[in-house]
């Protein structure tokens, strides 16, 4: 028989605040270390609003980096594949950030880096 | 001391004659200087012949450039339609020649050689010179100024208008690191300009920031709030497009939102910005005045000497040597002047 949650009523939500000090900083490191023009950003906004791909998924480099900054790097993966690599955001940058290689180093710096997962064929 | 010291009366020549040239001559014939005003056009005035009105409290371009040039005496000689094409320092005096073969010389040369304005056809995804719809601030300003009636290029009086700031500004793919200072407060001017025409029509402001830095600036940003109902949106253009009936169509990501946003305006204002002017880096080259990056002249020290220069006996006033206000360029040329007599008179 189906274990039913009990229901109480009200549910405890979770902390929404940006915990700055627990958070990953490496990742930006790393890629800043690839792709110095990272820093450059003035989140402006102009690469997502020619970005093709922002305008059908919530894709947007800008906040990619401003999370990237912040060390929210759980769900990054997820969200930088959704990019096509056209480079239309490199046209419109006025600060010249090289943005196809930084998609590029963000996928390579989350690969490098990702937390080992449970391998849960070999039970290990 | 000078080879022109006779009757201790000293001649400084001061080219360009806009805002800066016109004040720094002025206050230099007030201290008892013989002057000489160089001025490749064939009147004087500079931009301000053109402009409307001044932020932050609407004076009219007219009535300050008739004030300006209030301070013009019989101690100063304008010498209109001469470009300058050579400066030496020759000892301690300078030779100024004209393309015309006009020659003078000082014993102090200022150079107020002024701006020139962002060429916006570069910034082409902006559709300046491509669409008819798409005007600069300063197309914006003649606009005001003709007292015509306020109506886009198919003769339909706007619904609605937006702003483009940062144009020609900050923007390193036209190889402008700088900010212009001037077209944050200008927008948020034309804004409520437009407004007061068009009281019916909805007015954007499209901005990455907002530097509304001098005094009564932020009073008038809250004013096109609160009084006039102007829409901020943060993002930066990147392209706009026509539609069929001619209206603009533009694309922006609203920052705050996170969410790529177009909207359709029936009049877009691109707030060109200021860039130094091609001819002052040939004068500053006569002269081996070393040229920096972002090319508008460098004062011997950006806190302390603002109008000296690395040449003794060559200043600078005004917006060769970086954006300015038209208030913060009338107090640089006095402040200029007074360099010039602390220079002559030592």
């Amino acid at each position: 028989m189906e274990k039913k949650a009990k229901n109480f009523g009200y549910s405890i939500a979770r902390d929404r605040q940006i915990d700055f000090d627990a958070n990953n900083h490496d990742i930006c490191k790393i890629v800043a270390k690839a792709e110095p023009t990272l820093n450059l950003c003035i989140s402006c906004g102009s690469c997502a609003a020619t970005c093709t791909a922002g305008q059908f998924t919530d894709f947007s480099l800008r906040q990619i980096i401003l999370l990237l900054r912040r060390g929210e790097t759980k769900d990054l993966d997820k969200e930088v594949s959704k990019c096509m690599l056209c480079g239309k955001c490199q046209l419109v940058c006025p600060r010249n950030v090289s943005t196809r290689n930084l998609v590029m180093q963000i996928s390579k710096a989350l690969y490098e880096n990702r937390m080992p997962r449970l391998n849960l064929e070999n039970g290990k | 001391m000078g080879l022109l010291n006779t009757k201790m009366r000293k001649h400084v020549v001061v080219i360009g004659a806009g805002p800066a040239g016109l004040e720094t001559s002025a206050s230099l014939s007030k201290l008892g200087f013989h002057v000489t005003l160089v001025e490749k056009e064939e009147v004087t005035g500079g931009h301000l012949k053109k402009w409307h009105a001044l932020f932050p409290s609407l004076l009219s371009g007219k009535n300050a450039l008739e004030n300006i040039n209030k301070g013009l005496n019989g101690n100063i000689k304008i010498q209109t339609a001469t470009k300058v094409t050579g400066l030496e320092a020759v000892n301690d005096y300078f030779t100024i020649t004209g393309h015309n073969g006009w020659q003078e010389k000082a014993d102090a040369v200022v150079l107020t050689t002024g701006f020139q304005l962002f060429d916006s056809h570069r910034k082409e995804e902006y559709g300046y010179g491509i669409y008819e719809n798409v005007i600069t601030s300063a197309d914006l300003e003649e606009l005001f100024a003709s007292g015509k009636e306020f109506v886009n290029r198919q003769g339909n009086k706007p619904e609605r208008v937006g702003f483009v700031h940062c144009v020609g500004s900050r923007d390193e793919k036209v190889n402008n690191l700088h900010c212009s200072k001037v077209c944050c407060i200008t927008a948020v001017k034309q804004a409520i300009e437009v407004k007061q025409l068009l009281p019916d029509a909805e007015v954007f402001c499209f901005y990455m920031d907002l530097r509304m830095f001098g005094r009564h600036y932020e009073e008038l940003y809250k004013e096109a709030q609160e009084k006039y109902n102007i829409q901020f949106i943060r993002g930066r253009l990147s392209e706009s497009t026509e539609d069929k009936e001619g209206n603009i169509v533009v694309k922006v990501e609203d920052t705050l939102l996170g969410k790529p946003l177009r909207i359709k305006v029936g009049l877009l204002v691109l707030m060109a910005g200021m860039e130094p002017r091609p001819n002052t880096k040939k004068l500053t080259n006569m002269l081996g005045l070393k040229n920096v990056s972002d090319g508008f002249i460098q004062p011997l020290d950006e806190v302390l000497r603002t109008n000296n220069t690395e040449i003794p006996g060559v200043f600078v006033a005004g917006t060769c040597s970086g954006p300015k206000s038209v208030s913060d360029t009338l107090a640089d040329a006095r402040s200029a002047a007074l360099a010039v007599a602390d220079y002559l008179k030592l």
